[in-house]
């Protein structure tokens, strides 16, 4: 009885081995299901989901204008202080005084992706954009001014 | 038909010719020693690239893929890599013994390399205690690994060496006895004879059950003598860092892994050899019209064709299994193996005295 | 209190393992006092990876603190931002809409599958076998893909606002979420023919490794953890929370004790997240995705404590107020924290190997200990 036992103990174990080793040869052999992702070639094919976030832009239209008010909403929302507006008042054609922004300062290094900016926005100026090659020698890089030199703000944002 | 045998030969009439029978001797020599480390250097390269791809294809990965075609030069490079490393030692370590480890492990490979017939008719020293020899020299090895850990004052490594003493003393033993079995088939020790003795069929079609056995035995059995997973408790990365090679870096740390690496090499050139034919052709019997044939193909492929089959084996059993513990590694080894190999060699001693194998 | 690490008076062997191990996973440090390979007791060392996270969240407005909640246990990032949403929420009784509550609840049952997914392999990997750990990466990167997707991000999504969601859900979510429902049930039975059927892993996990019931609840262990020990801890049953109430799945108990036990506890799990999934993925409500809320959040004077069941176990959230725009103290009760706990009892008279296993079962994420 004892060695029945012993025996059938014994060749469970070496079923249980083979139904593994099953597994593993199967996949030896078809190697259709690589996922291994070839990265610095297939930088043309590789394509990241619309809402991926990557790091804070400004999108300019075709006029180089802006949709930015300068209401720091986006440096209030901000958890991290990465972002910092510098405003400048503008003279308009009425000769009043318009806030406007001279600068806002994107401190990348800083910035944690956790989209808060984008949501507290009122007037949609900012947005994710799905990058993310983001390396530099150099840190001061990171340091970006999103709008654009001798950009303006857009017709009718306010 | 072109083989390595009518080379050697050539070479050895023309030496003969040319110097006096002493200088002969040396010429030889040096021709084999440096043939012995092309042979480890190319080994090591060729089965580093194959356990990466073996790996990494199990693993649903590409492998190395980078470095020349096909990743072929991926192990060359790491080579370089490693040749330019700092060689470190630590402070507290025995430097001597330290420093010697590494040789002990590496010379044990090569002198391994003596009897095995790589080809027909090709083999560096035809003792006629062949298979004896190698199972002494392998014991080695594990001095080797002892001195590497106690020498390098570190508990992970001195962990790692306590592990594969315990571990190899006791797998000796069903090696060792699964060797057996077919020199009592054979009856012979010399590694010549055996194979010849499978020109009608290798052992394990002639064989029956017994041969089975103790081929399934002496798989697992070199599988923990070599300190690989699934028996890799010596270098048993999740619990002791690198075991017994913790403090090794640079060349000297090359040398283990190559050591490894050839002596997996041998062991399944020994598989081969005792279970599988070693250079001899696939037979059957003595149907001449399909022995002929196969003997076309020849003799080194065989040979290299059946090591590198049981590699894959060991391999594959690498890549599946999940490591053992120390306790359950000698448990199986003494309730399971042994006694199982015990009563192989006698079931194959039966059948070799009633003359039932082919 | 610090004893010279090495060798103890009556000569026993003391390593430490980690804070650079394989086995840890991070920066975990155990001091291990070893009688041959032989274990005596286990002596946790903890403080490398802590960010102050509770302090830093008392200078953030209740908006933006729930961000950093990710960065405790970065795998399940979607159940701690649930916390924190529940308890603001909680504070400034705010309805939250059907849809946001069924999202939130298939969000976080599938940061479930993904969380289990990886230890899985990880545990795998520690006790030697390393092809699971591959995988279960790839089952893992297609819930990646699906969060990707939908919140931006794969690991830190901070998806979860007080009052809903963000955003509203990627037009292709069903779509994918199903086609991953039904490769992940041809997956599972792989799994189990790769590790859980193996002998040589049955055997490392059967009888080692023994949490009994009392221990599991004087030491405060939850989660699997806990259930693989027969004590009933599944916060989505006791106290349910979102839409749990209303699906329909059972909440897994092991009585072995053991490793084993864990494990299947783990493994019977994703199979009954999938369930919960399947049953809500058709179900999505039509609607706002969001609560109407004030832009700055105020939570009224007093104290407030909402609790979810991660994939470690059980995290507490508990915020003290004082009436102003930022909490006056914030308190995390971490489920690592308290599991780690029991791993003293556990692996004494145990192997050395055995320990590693047992961390494995533990399913430790140092960030989430340390916080």
């Amino acid at each position: 009885m004892f060695l029945i036992k012993y025996i059938k103990e014994v060749f469970g174990a070496i079923r249980s081995l083979l139904v593994g080793m099953r597994l593993t040869g199967y996949y030896f052999t078809h190697h259709k299901e690589i996922i291994t992702e070839q990265y610095p070639d297939n930088r043309d094919t590789l394509k990241l989901a619309d809402r991926f976030k990557g790091e804070v832009v400004m999108p300019h239209d075709e006029k180089n204008e802006h949709r930015c008010t300068g209401c720091t909403a986006c440096e209030l929302a901000c958890p991290n202080g990465t972002i910092k507006v510098v405003t400048k008042f503008d003279i308009t054609p009425e000769g009043k005084k318009k806030k406007a922004i001279d600068k806002l300062v994107y401190h990348l290094e800083l910035c944690t992706m956790c989209n808060l900016c984008i949501v507290a926005c009122p007037s949609d100026a900012i947005v994710m954009a799905p990058t993310f090659e983001h390396s530099v020698f150099d840190r001061s890089a990171l340091t970006k001014i999103l709008n654009k030199p001798d950009s303006k703000i857009m017709e009718g944002v306010e | 038909m072109w083989s390595l045998t009518d080379i050697t030969g050539r070479l050895d009439q023309w030496l003969n010719q040319t110097f006096s029978s002493t200088w002969v001797l040396v010429i030889e020599m040096l021709i084999a020693g440096v043939a012995v480390i092309g042979l480890f250097a190319a080994l090591g390269l060729v089965l580093v690239l194959m356990e990466r791809r073996v790996a990494a294809w199990i693993q649903i990965r590409l492998g190395p893929n980078r470095v020349g075609p096909f990743g072929l030069l991926q192990s060359l490079a790491d080579t370089l890599k490693l040749l330019v490393k700092e060689g470190m030692t630590p402070s507290g370590a025995d430097k001597f013994l330290f420093n010697f480890a590494p040789y002990i492990a590496m010379m044990v490979a090569m002198l391994l390399m003596a009897p095995i017939a790589f080809a027909k008719n090709f083999q560096l020293w035809d003792l006629n205690i062949g298979v004896l020899y190698i199972s002494a020299i392998s014991s080695i090895m594990v001095i080797s690994i002892l001195m590497a850990g106690w020498a390098s004052n570190n508990k992970y490594s001195l962990m790692g060496a306590m592990r594969s003493g315990a571990q190899i003393v006791s797998y000796e033993l069903s090696a060792g006895l699964s060797v057996l079995t077919i020199v009592v088939f054979s009856g012979s020790l010399n590694v010549t004879d055996i194979i010849n003795s499978q020109a009608d069929g290798w052992w394990i079609f002639k064989g029956h059950l017994p041969a089975w056995i103790s081929f399934v035995i002496f798989i697992i059995a070199v599988t923990a003598e070599t300190n690989r997973a699934p028996f890799d408790l010596a270098e048993a990365e999740s619990e002791l860092t690198a075991g017994f090679h913790t403090e090794y870096s640079g060349m000297k740390f090359a040398l283990f892994f190559l050591a490894e690496y050839i002596n997996v090499f041998i062991v399944c050139a020994l598989g081969a050899i005792l279970f599988l034919g070693g250079w001899m052709p696939f037979h059957i019997g003595h149907w001449e019209a399909f022995n002929h044939v196969m003997d076309y193909v020849p003799s080194s492929i065989w040979f290299f064709g059946k090591t590198f089959f049981l590699i894959f084996l060991i391999m594959w059993f690498r890549w599946t299994f999940p490591r053992l513990r120390i306790d359950q590694l000698l448990n199986l080894e003494w309730k399971y193996l042994l006694p199982i190999s015990m009563f192989n060699i006698l079931l194959a001693t039966a059948i070799a005295i009633l003359g039932w194998h082919f | 209190m610090f004893e010279e690490i090495g060798t103890t008076s009556n000569g026993d062997l003391q390593i430490n393992v980690g804070p650079q191990h394989p086995a840890t996973h991070g920066v975990l440090h155990l001091v291990l006092t070893l009688n041959g390979e032989t274990i005596k007791k286990v002596e946790p060392h903890l403080g490398y990876i802590h960010r102050s996270i509770e302090k830093m969240c008392e200078s953030l407005s209740y908006r933006q603190f729930i961000y950093v909640t990710s960065r405790m246990d970065y795998l399940s990032a979607h159940m701690n931002n649930h916390a924190c949403a529940l308890c603001v929420e909680k504070g400034m009784q705010i309805e939250v809409p059907e849809r946001a509550q069924v999202i939130r609840v298939i969000m976080d049952e599938l940061t479930r599958i993904a969380s289990h997914e990886l230890w899985w392999g990880a545990m795998a990997m520690d006790i030697g076998a390393f092809t699971p750990f591959f995988h279960s990466f790839r089952e893992r990167e297609k819930i990646n893909e699906i969060m990707e997707e939908t919140c931006g991000a794969r690991l830190t999504m901070n998806y979860y606002v007080p009052g809903g969601l963000m955003a509203d859900l990627h037009p292709d979510f069903q779509k994918k979420v199903k086609e991953f429902i039904i490769q992940f049930k041809q997956r599972i039975d792989e799994y189990d023919q790769l590790v859980t059927g193996n002998i040589i892993f049955q055997n490392r996990m059967k009888g080692v490794g023994i949490l009994s019931k009392e221990d599991a609840v004087s030491y405060g262990c939850t989660g699997p953890t806990a259930r693989g020990s027969g004590l009933s801890s599944d916060i989505r049953k006791l106290y349910p929370y979102a839409v749990y109430g209303k699906v329909e799945f059972e909440e897994i108990l092991e009585t072995g004790c053991d490793s084993f036990a864990r494990y299947m506890v783990r493994i019977r799990e994703m199979k009954q997240s999938i369930r919960i999934i399947e049953q809500l993925i058709d179900q999505i409500p039509e609607g706002d995705f969001q609560a109407k809320t004030k832009a700055v959040l105020k939570l009224p004077k007093g104290e407030f404590y909402t609790r979810v069941e991660t994939a470690r176990g059980e995290l507490g959230v508990y915020i003290v107020s004082e009436g102003a725009t930022t909490p006056y103290r914030i308190k995390f009760r971490s489920p690592g924290f308290s599991n780690l706990s029991a791993l003293d009892s556990m692996a004494r008279g145990s192997k050395l190997g055995d320990l590693v296993a047992m961390m494995g079962t533990l399913d430790l994420v140092i960030p989430d200990i340390d916080r």
